[in-house]
């Protein structure tokens, strides 16, 4: 396994099982944008797929919902590394069935 | 920013270290480096390992070529922050700030060899689509890039898809281009680490 990948692996581990302010339920939850109750569904689902349309207002509600900033923080990292995540392991996959290597 | 965190909650040792970078560059810190810094060890510091490896670790790409992906990456993600960061760093590493401004624009018409292009057009259905699949990347390797540069392009995108995610989530403040010139000068002499 490449430098690159040990790193993003690392990345991923440190985010969903490491220390955190937030449960690692939660944050798998929205590395995941699967599960979670509103307002964070919809904030985490447009960090996943609209981040350009994230808004003060969506933010806002996190924090009204009893979120600290500090947990809002944590939640919206989780969030865009899980998309990236995503879409990185599918590229990977199609190499894989292009080439029949890992 | 739009968590208060991020532009004031940093240790002292931070902050003097922001105040530092002010008066050297005579430029605002960018909320990107706020970010970073930020419960480094949560976030900043793993992300980072990931960057530098992904920009500026060996590759067949160029730095110039693996900054233009960036741009594209956060180009396609409508991200105003990171695109004119890393077009800025682009065109300072080609040495050509037409040629970077016209692929932003325009993919198919941009004077780039047909690896890189293909190699873009790959990242871009990937991230349109959030699909991507074998005959996409039969098609970079009949372009001629090499499997290697393909891994090599997709850590790009990977960061950069993380990276202007959070950009645009948190609202960083997009600054002149006197800033963006500043960033591209540090991250061309120093990475991202």
């Amino acid at each position: 396994m490449s430098n690159i990948r040990k790193a993003q692996k690392a990345l991923v581990q440190r985010i969903l099982e490491g220390d955190g302010k937030t449960s690692p339920s939660k944050r798998r939850a929205a590395f995941n944008n699967r599960g979670l109750d509103e307002p964070l569904g919809t904030l985490v689902d447009k960090v996943a797929k609209h981040a350009y349309g994230v808004t003060d207002k969506h933010i806002a509600a996190a924090k009204a919902s009893g979120l600290s900033e500090d947990q809002v923080f944590e939640i919206v990292v989780c969030a865009a590394v899980g998309q990236a995540t995503r879409q990185y392991e599918m590229a990977f996959a199609a190499l894989k069935d292009a080439t029949g290597k890992e | 920013m739009r968590l208060a965190i991020l532009d004031n909650g940093h240790s002292f040792g931070t902050k003097a270290l922001f105040a530092l970078i002010r008066t050297v560059s005579r430029q605002p810190v960018l909320d990107v480096i706020k970010l970073v810094k930020y419960r480094a060890d949560f976030y900043g510091g793993p992300m980072q390992g990931v960057t530098h490896e992904a920009m500026r670790g060996p590759s067949a790409w160029s730095v110039a070529d693996r900054e233009l992906m960036a741009a594209f990456v956060a180009k396609t993600n409508q991200c105003e922050f990171c695109t004119k960061a890393h077009a800025a760093v682009a065109q300072r590493a080609y040495g050509d700030r037409k040629m970077v401004s016209a692929l932003l624009s325009d993919l198919d018409g941009a004077a780039i060899e047909e690896p890189l292009r293909t190699t873009l057009v790959m990242l871009g259905k990937l991230m349109h689509e959030h699909a991507v699949g074998a005959d996409d990347m039969r098609a970079v390797f009949a372009a001629g890039a090499s499997r290697q540069q393909i891994e090599d392009a997709l850590a790009v995108c990977f960061s950069f898809n993380v990276i202007s995610r959070l950009a645009d989530a948190f609202g960083f403040f997009v600054p002149g281009p006197d800033a963006f010139e500043a960033g591209a000068k540090y991250l061309l002499t120093r990475g991202y680490r």
